[in-house]
């Protein structure tokens, strides 16, 4: 039976390496996801994740089971990420003004658009595309804790207990937070809503 | 109501609440609009694929782990040289034995009996008597006084 997150932690707690390397592979992508969805940079989302894990190995010593391990984790990831976030934004928008067009592979390398590329299906990867853009930037334009809190909710299925404390916030507060991010998406994303209602 | 809307589409409220809402929306076509316009959101969310960590990142993390420095409690010094943690326990001991070590047995004895008291005073009296001829000997009193650290010495000057 594999060991839940609070006994690997223990373990790395009592000097077990290994137990760090079994933590580390769990929530190595999850984390990565989450901060490339926040920060829109998969080498800047690397970096944070690298600091996360390396948090939580310093803070091995004094770890108290008090807490769900995710909770404690994507709380730290989500601290980093809205303070990476508030100190790019304005270097983003600079880059942005000047920036070629491009296609984000969702492997995070912004290449510039390469119409010559060799693929059979080219039409119909570059529509979908275009509505994973439209998706993307629909994220992008919630405010930053807005967005954090759809991103957990979405997509790392913490319940709505977890997820206020990784914000500091109440769980009514976190229900209003979450309605306010899905009728923003709701009106940003009607054309494809509507697109896809047609099809 | 419209908190709930995303805890009913996410299957999270509680029985109670589930079927409370189940009853609103049976009555309320803009809610019922709403649950199936999010659930269109929720849906276009779930297209995004996800991305693999590089090959390197495994590498940075372990790299910065083993960069990390040891840390150890404050006492594992004391494991690490025994030699040490044996001469502390010695000392401890030899501090408490010292403190709780009863008094002089001939002090105890003169506290109980006055007359014997003056016997003790009297049989130190030679010693006391030196310390008179000491602290009063001539000689002593010709030797250069300490010089203090705040006073400029000869080479200074």
């Amino acid at each position: 039976m594999a060991r839940t997150d609070v006994q690997l932690m223990l373990d790395v707690k009592a000097g077990d390496e290994q137990s760090f390397a079994l933590l580390l592979h769990r929530y190595r992508t999850p984390l990565v996801n989450f901060l490339y969805r926040m920060v829109r940079n998969r080498e800047q989302a690397e970096d944070l994740a690298q600091e996360v894990f390396i948090r939580v190995y310093r803070a091995r010593a004094d770890y108290v089971p008090s807490a769900k391990f995710t909770t404690w984790l994507f709380r730290i990831a989500t601290n980093l990420a809205l303070n990476s976030v508030r100190d790019t934004r304005h270097q983003r928008m600079e880059v942005s003004l000047d920036a070629p067009v491009t296609v984000d592979s969702e492997e995070g390398d912004e290449r510039p658009l390469d119409v010559a590329e060799k693929n059979p299906n080219i039409e119909e990867h570059l529509v979908q595309e275009a509505q994973r853009d439209m998706i993307r930037h629909a994220i992008d334009k919630l405010p930053e804790k807005q967005r954090a809190a759809v991103l957990l909710h979405k997509y790392q299925d913490l319940d709505y207990g977890e997820i206020s404390k990784i914000l500091s916030c109440s769980e009514s507060a976190l229900k209003s937070l979450l309605f306010r991010a899905y009728e923003t998406l709701r009106v940003e994303l009607a054309p494809l809503v509507a697109l896809r209602g047609k099809s | 109501m419209e908190t709930r809307l995303l805890g009913y589409i996410d299957g999270r409220l509680k029985e109670k609440e589930q079927r409370e809402m189940e009853k609103h929306l049976a009555g309320c076509p803009a809610c019922t609009v709403r649950v199936n316009e999010f659930r269109s959101v929720s849906s276009l969310l779930d297209e995004l694929p996800q991305i693999e960590p590089s090959a390197a990142f495994d590498v940075r993390v372990r790299a910065r782990i083993a960069a990390e420095p040891v840390k150890q409690p404050w006492w594992s010094w004391l494991g690490a040289a025994p030699r040490v943690l044996v001469a502390a326990s010695m000392l401890l001991l030899a501090t408490v034995w010292v403190g709780h070590r009863p008094a002089d047995s001939n002090n105890m004895a003169s506290s109980n009996n006055p007359d014997e008291t003056q016997i003790m005073q009297d049989q130190d009296l030679p010693v006391l008597e030196n310390y008179d001829v000491l602290a009063n000997f001539e000689p002593l009193t010709e030797l250069p006084q300490p010089v203090s650290a705040d006073e400029p010495t000869e080479q200074d000057m």
